[in-house]
């Protein structure tokens, strides 16, 4: 135990003497009130702390206490459903102790240590282990079982393993001899420093995609399970509506949602729609596969740098049991600002508009602790996939950190503020967004829809692409000047933009779509297309063309429910029949 | 415990450096003597072993640094709160503001620090029950919800202050007759637009519910930076323990941040965007994030803060982390103002985040958010069609364009614009949506649910809309 003495209080920043032996990165507790810090930077016998708490009525020369151990997290049972701050304090237990306002001063660990859990072992005694291995499971929620295991680093013999029964989790489960003869005793959990990314034993490249049921995601800019993808824009734009909808639909076993520096109300909508919400595979509330962490604008600032790290550390924590892990970081601009006045009250030399020089290295380290890995300590994979939403200021995608997070993220959905003015939602663009995953990904299509998927979405896109240099020439000239060919991708382009890539995130059906039905969809439109493109040779008038009722058909597709998918398949041949009605006459005519 | 110190080292701006200072805390309120009796107020800003520094609510002007004596008074910047507070005007630091307020100081129930503490976010209840504002531009389209943080962006010479009044005014919950109060805290506004305010809550009987804190134009920059914090402590104050539904307006926020700004450029901090410190967002949210309800207690916080946009221009800082912060916005359009509409609402570039959750059955009606919807979409249609038609001329558009552009007019014409003593309810709104989207064919209504549109707009109706 290290002490020393508070020199100097500025905001978030304390200064404190007499800190010579201590490390950088350790936990340490400022004054009488155990304010949580952490120390990061170092000279001479002087520490630089950032304090996780307000620091209004410190005085200098108040008390300094470092622990010698770095900021961590509990990781075992009851992760799952808890909601916590940016340093795994769980909100509801801070409600209980406090009240209704965040005080200070409050120390709660971030697991229950009192909570009974049914404990079923599966190593054996006698059994070699390493990190990572399985020694036991917990039946976490009615979804997620929670496989407890050997942390990284203990190698050796199990000398003696408890029986099936029901215990909490500071109870030793486990006792392990290692190679040095030392006895490791082990419960239920175990910490992990945050800053620490957790060993796997190999990274793979993404190969199957996250199932999001988003149409535009899904169909044109897909991310793999293990990949990487940042959606910045500016406010308004839906970033965070697409973040939730993610977090609710995409097919990830775990969902860890990190409410960095955001809405204290966008948290509370969060916080009461879970538990209501059902996951679509397992009819159980979304809740019990989901941890939040929130550490809303008006919480401490440096606590809120720490959020994005106690989230993803829960996450890689969850992936090394074998799931596949979603993670959700909205928004890490306030992220990258929390750092930007860390370093402003360090005095550092500024980079880019007063954002620390370090500022690419610390987001490129972030996003490399996501990806598709085999497990340590058995013969698993697990995928962790990050999102990370970015509000640059003023939309501008020139922001020191969206360029910063496009150099390393895979999948780049570009919001735009035009699209969402005319609440076309989600606003994202599809002729800036990318996917660098469609390639990995290829053989997962074709093997689970057919290889007409990826060719369909390419024709899709062409024509998406083609309508954009029409509609400046349509602008000029008017769009009835146009060749009968041209004025067909503008109707098609048109319907792909409404009746496919609009998405209603608050309609009830149109709110998930199944990769199936996102097919059948888009076949009937580009069936439509190509139907309309045969009738127009035979000498139709676009206009009349054009004007066919099967036009509310094809729109109303989107609400038609997944239980019903015949429905949909059976409106191509409605416009079949209508087109050649329609040839036929004109032709008897 | 009270410290007294005449060692004042330097004054540069509205800050002031106190040596050998002992058992000094970060934040403490300071009371400054001038040599001529005068007081001041301040706070310290940084401490170290040896040295406070001391930032001046009302201005450095008249202090110096041999004879003013500076006492630290060994607590935090704190507002007497209490229920008498209601029909009063107070200047930005708590005290009566004359000429508006000539009575004697309130007897306060309790001291509360200004800088109040984050609400557990365990603890807040979505915002969810609809205020009927009256304004169709925005019940309709951008519905303001009981706990929301909604600003206004407007520019110099638009007409903010007469919306802000107006929804002071006939701002109410349907059906609730629950006891409610403005808040009004006014930073570094003209004489006349406070006059404006002030003049305007009395004559419609308004005042008796309101608290006002008053920072004009030529008072003290510094003392901006708490006049906001003020408000919002008697606003918590009123809501969570007197169980009041208030609303907070705030006016002008533009003028706020410059104050901060001017701290930061004192202090020779490394400047952000435009010269405003790093730490505007943080420095912002600490303010807009004390809107809110808390499960369990009655009383909530609606915020309206209004802010002139530099040049009108969206991406500048203030309002740019200000929409970052809060749930939507109100945008006023000058090209509207010059067409004679009032509200000038630009009702494509505002957005109500949670409208959704206060709109629909049993809030305002089963057909809202599909209408909304179409209205959208339409207006954005029909304004693209009068781009068009001013490149290509009018006649030169599809008839259905043209319908477009005739729904667009319409739409700004009767839909948004309004009297500014016009109280329109929410199924008056309602109804005139549907009135307006009647100028188009039924099969364009892309965006309501079939069901919905059967109901409110059956199919053998077609023929008497597309007649009229």
């Amino acid at each position: 135990m290290i002490k020393g003495t508070i020199d100097k209080i500025a905001g978030p920043l304390v200064v404190a003497d007499g800190m010579k032996d201590a490390r950088m990165y350790d936990l340490v507790y400022v004054s009488d009130y155990a304010l949580i810090g952490e120390i990061i930077e170092l000279k001479g016998d002087r520490a630089s702390i950032q304090v996780y708490e307000e620091t209004g009525g410190l005085q200098p020369g108040d008390p300094v206490v470092a622990t010698g151990e770095p900021l961590s997290v509990e990781l075992g049972p009851g992760l799952l459903t808890a909601i916590y701050d940016g340093i795994q304090r769980s909100l509801d237990k801070i409600r209980e102790e406090a009240g209704d306002w965040i005080t200070r001063g409050i120390t709660i660990r971030g697991l229950d240590h009192e909570k009974e859990w049914n404990f079923k072992p599966v190593a054996t005694k006698g059994l070699e282990v390493s990190g990572g291995e399985i020694l036991g499971e917990v039946p976490e929620t009615d979804v997620i079982v929670h496989k407890v295991m050997v942390p990284p680093g203990v190698e050796g013999e199990i000398t003696w393993m408890i029986d099936e029964g029901v215990y909490n989790i500071d109870t030793v489960i486990a006792k392990v001899k290692e190679s040095s003869g030392e006895i490791r005793e082990l419960c239920m959990y175990h910490n992990w420093p945050v800053r620490k990314p957790r060993p796997v034993a190999e990274k793979r490249a993404p190969a199957e995609p996250l199932i999001t049921g988003q149409r535009v995601i899904d169909a044109f800019f897909p991310l793999g399970k293990g990949g990487t993808a940042c959606v910045p824009g500016p406010f308004g734009s839906g970033k965070t509506v697409i973040q939730h909808q993610l977090a609710k639909w995409a097919d990830a076993e775990i969902v860890i949602y990190v409410g960095c520096g955001e809405r204290g109300n966008e948290m509370t909508d969060v916080l009461q729609e879970f538990p209501e919400l059902e996951d679509p595979k397992s009819g159980k509330p979304l809740i019990l596969r989901t941890v939040l962490v929130a550490n809303t604008s008006n919480m401490p600032v440096a606590a809120r740098e720490a959020s994005v790290y106690t989230g993803i550390t829960i996450g890689e924590y969850f992936r090394d049991m074998g799931y596949s892990v979603a993670l959700m970081a909205d928004s890490t601009s306030r992220w990258a600002e929390a750092m930007r006045e860390m370093s402003g009250r360090l005095e550092e030399m500024p980079g880019e508009e007063g954002y620390p020089a370090y500022l690419g290295t610390r987001i490129a380290e972030f996003y490399e602790r996501a990806g598709n890995v085999k497990c340590i300590g058995g013969d698993r994979s697990g995928a962790l996939t990050v999102v990370g939403a970015v509000s640059p200021a003023g939309g501008d995608l020139s922001d020191p950190v969206v360029q910063a997070t496009l150099r390393v993220v895979k999948v780049f959905w570009s919001l735009e503020a035009r699209l969402a003015y005319a609440r076309h939602f989600p606003a994202i663009g599809w002729l800036d967004s990318y996917s660098l995953y469609t390639e990995n990904l290829k053989e997962y299509y074709n093997r689970e829809l057919g290889d007409e998927w990826v060719l369909m979405m390419k024709e899709a896109m062409a024509l998406l692409q083609r309508e954009a240099n029409l509609q400046e020439i349509a602008r000029l000239v008017g769009a009835e000047s146009l060749s009968p060919e041209d004025q067909l991708i503008l109707y098609t382009a048109r319907s792909l933009r409404e009746d496919f890539l609009h998405q209603n995130a608050f309609h009830d059906v149109d709110t998930y779509t199944s990769i199936i039905k996102q097919k059948i969809m888009m076949e009937v439109i580009m069936h439509t297309h190509s139907e309309m493109e045969k009738a127009l040779l035979t000498g139709v008038s676009p206009r009349e063309l054009f004007s066919l009722p099967l036009k509310e058909e094809i729109t109303r597709m989107r609400y038609i429910h997944e239980d019903n998918l015949s429905d949909i398949s059976a409106i191509k041949e409605h416009v079949t029949l209508q087109i050649n009605d329609l040839i036929a006459k004109d032709q008897i005519a | 415990m009270i410290r007294e110190y005449t060692t004042t080292v330097e004054i540069s701006g509205p800050l002031m450096l106190v040596d050998r200072v002992e058992g000094v805390a970060y934040e403490e309120l300071v009371e400054i003597e001038l040599p001529n009796g005068e007081i001041r107020h301040g706070k310290v800003l940084e401490i170290d072993s040896r040295m406070a520094l001391v930032q001046l609510f009302e201005g450095s002007s008249g202090t110096d640094i041999s004879r003013s004596k500076v006492r630290f008074l060994g607590k935090q910047v704190e507002l007497g709160v209490s229920v008498e507070m209601l029909g009063r005007v107070f200047d930005g630091q708590g005290r009566p503001r004359a000429p508006f307020d000539t009575a004697p100081p309130i007897v306060p129930e309790k001291m509360v620090n200004i800088n109040g503490a984050p609400i557990n976010p365990y603890a807040r209840d979505y915002p969810a029950e609809f205020i009927q504002t009256g304004f169709s531009s925005i019940d309709g389209i951008n519905t303001l919800v009981r706990g929301q943080k909604l600003p206004i962006f407007s520019g110099n010479g638009l007409p903010h202050s007469i919306v802000a009044a107006q929804i002071a005014r006939q701002a109410h919950v349907r059906g609730g007759e629950e006891s409610f109060a403005v808040v009004f805290a006014a930073m570094g506004i003209t004489f006349e637009e406070a006059d404006y305010f002030i003049r305007d809550f009395r004559s419609t009987g308004a005042m008796d519910r309101a608290v006002v804190f008053m920072n004009l134009a030529d008072d003290p920059a510094i003392e901006r930076i708490s006049t906001p914090r003020m408000a919002l402590t008697a606003a918590e104050y009123l809501a969570y323990e007197k169980d009041m539904h208030i609303l907070v307006i705030m006016t002008d926020m533009t003028n706020y941040c410059d104050a901060l700004r001017e701290i930061a450029a004192a202090r020779k901090e490394v400047p952000g965007r435009r010269g405003y410190p790093g730490y505007l967002y943080t420095d912002l949210a600490s303010i807009y994030e004390r809107a809110g309800r808390i499960k369990g207690r009655k009383g909530s916080i609606t915020q309206i803060p209004i802010l002139t946009m530099p040049e009108d221009d969206k991406t500048h800082p203030i309002p740019d982390l200000t929409g970052y912060i809060t749930e939507g916005q109100l945008i006023l359009n000058r090209e509207l103002h010059k067409k004679g509409i009032y509200p000038p609402m630009d009702v494509m570039e505002s957005l109500s985040r949670l409208k959704d959750k206060g709109i629909g059955e049993g809030k305002t009606r089963g057909d809202h958010a599909d209408l909304f919807n179409q209205l959208m979409a339409a207006y954005s249609a029909g304004k693209d069609a009068r781009e068009l038609a001013v490149i290509l001329g009018a006649a030169a558009l599809s008839p259905l364009d043209q319908k477009y552009m005739k729904f667009a007019e319409e739409y700004e014409k009767r839909y948004i614009s309004q009297g500014d003593h016009e109280n329109r309810n929410i199924d008056e709104t309602l109804d005139l949506g549907w009135e307006l989207l009647k100028l188009l064919p039924r099969e364009e209504m892309k965006r309501i649910d079939p069901r919905r549109l059967d109901r409110y707009w059956p199919v053998n109706d077609r023929k008497k809309a597309e007649v009229s």
